[in-house]
């Protein structure tokens, strides 16, 4: 580290030079430089929603696109992650005081088989920092442990991840156990992991597949507000 | 607001003949064939030294060897489109090409490509299934919290683990990488002591159980095997 980078000191930053280097910092991946930036804005009387829309999300917006142009790779991201997990954990509980917003509820896990959750924490973070609720059954999630989950915590989203070509199918087995118990349709069945694409997406009959955790939240977003156009219409 | 880092540009070797093979070029560079033999094995580099060791061993002087890099093992995407280039390059200077790939994370696209081709290609889901025996690694299909290392992988696991998943660097990452993996499964080609430790030491780094399960070159021996040239 230079000494020019060693002489700042954040809390001697304006509101906008702070969030500019909470972005660089959440893309260094410096997780105890985010908590203190964090902690600042909060003593500075910031809502803790915003802090999460506009310095973290948007630090890992750059992040997410970075990674999707080839700039960075998986371990800057997991590195930038794991930083916004340390400002998250802050903000979490200060969230739930304040009545933060709440765009819909999704449930989601890795499924049957498959023991393998970067990308879906990553989505899970992203979408809660979206304003959603996040309910993460783990890993190795068979078709009882979605269903009865989706049910009982009353979500509109479900979500299912895999990284292995041996375990992706199990996918379609799920939708089809909700296609044969007719509630197919009482939800938005969001796919993702790594040997997936759109033509899978399509074929198991889901809503979407969302290749990164960008495209996740973008597409949760879209398909909420046309269920609720659909429902009010 | 975007930084570009920069990545040092991987070297890009050929290596002049199968006879010499070295473990650390095979990573990232092809073995090209040596131009003798009817039949052409298009295979993954990690597989070449084991390879070579099967046909040398038995005196089959009718398999020549083309390696593609063995870093492909880390991008499956890119298999069937590096598989068809070579398939093409060398299809009209052999009597049959047989690809020693199995599916290796590609769901299928390969075996479909291949059957395009009209060349063959190893059966099972990854070479750790075909060592031990598709039928033997089917019974383990409840073993999903295992992590597999070959030979080869024991040999390069700075190359394929290390240095890719930042560990070296950042071994803070580890938890998120392999925390919910429970055991590191050496499935050894040949007895190497040495290797065997280098694997009980990977084990515990990656704070893994460990368990060894010598497995010899199972299915490849015997795929290979029934590769008959025409006389």
């Amino acid at each position: 580290m230079s000494d020019e980078e060693d002489d700042i000191i954040l809390s001697e930053l304006n509101d906008e030079e702070l969030v500019q280097q909470m972005f660089d910092d959440l893309y260094d991946g410096l997780k105890e430089e985010i908590e203190e930036s964090v902690n600042i804005l909060l003593e500075r009387k910031w809502e803790p929603y915003r802090i999460l829309t506009e310095a973290l999300v948007g630090g890992m917006t750059i992040v997410g696109q970075d990674f999707r142009d080839g700039i960075l790779f998986v371990p800057e991201v997991l590195l930038a992650a794991n930083a916004m997990k340390g400002g998250m954990a802050i903000l979490k509980p200060l969230l739930i005081e304040t009545g933060a917003p709440r765009v819909g509820k999704m449930v989601m896990g890795t499924v049957k088989g498959d023991i393998h959750d970067i990308g879906k924490n990553l989505v899970g973070m992203m979408m809660e920092g979206a304003g959603f609720e996040i309910v993460d059954l783990g890993i190795n999630t068979d078709v009882d442990g979605y269903l009865n989950a989706i049910k009982e915590e009353g979500a509109d989203i479900l979500g299912m991840s895999a990284l292995l070509t041996t375990t992706m199918p199990y996918m379609k087995v799920v939708i089809d156990t909700m296609v044969e118990l007719g509630i197919r349709d009482d939800y938005i069945v969001l796919v993702g992991g790594a040997p997936l694409n759109d033509e899978f997406g399509r074929a198991i009959g889901a809503d979407a597949y969302c290749r990164d955790a960008a495209v996740a939240v973008e597409t949760a977003k879209e398909l909420i507000a046309r269920k609720h156009n659909q429902m009010s219409a | 607001m975007q930084r570009r880092r920069t990545r040092p540009e991987r070297r890009r070797t050929t290596l002049p003949q199968h006879g010499q093979i070295d473990d650390a070029a095979l990573v990232t560079s092809e073995v090209t064939p040596a131009g003798d033999g009817k039949i052409l094995l298009l295979a993954c580099g990690a597989l070449a030294r084991e390879i070579l060791a099967v046909t040398k061993g038995n005196g089959w002087d009718h398999l020549d060897l083309h390696c593609l890099p063995a870093i492909l093992h880390n991008a499956p995407d890119r298999i069937p489109d590096a598989v068809e280039h070579a398939v093409k390059k060398y299809q009209q200077a052999y009597q049959q090409i047989f690809v020693v790939y199995a599916d290796c994370g590609t769901g299928g696209v390969l075996k479909q490509r291949c059957a395009e081709l009209g060349v063959e290609m190893m059966a099972g889901p990854h070479c750790y299934s075909f060592y031990e025996g598709n039928d033997a690694f089917a019974d383990h299909s409840d073993e999903i919290t295992a992590f597999y290392l070959t030979d080869f992988l024991v040999r390069q696991f700075d190359a394929f683990i290390t240095q890719p998943l930042s560990l070296d660097r950042n071994p803070e990452l580890r938890e998120m990488y392999f925390g919910n993996y429970t055991k590191l499964v050496y499935q050894s080609q040949i007895e190497d002591p040495l290797l065997l430790e280098k694997a009980k030491y990977y084990a515990e780094f990656l704070q893994l159980e460990f368990e060894h399960r010598p497995t010899g070159y199972g299915d490849l021996q015997t795929e290979l095997a029934a590769l008959k040239s025409a006389p």
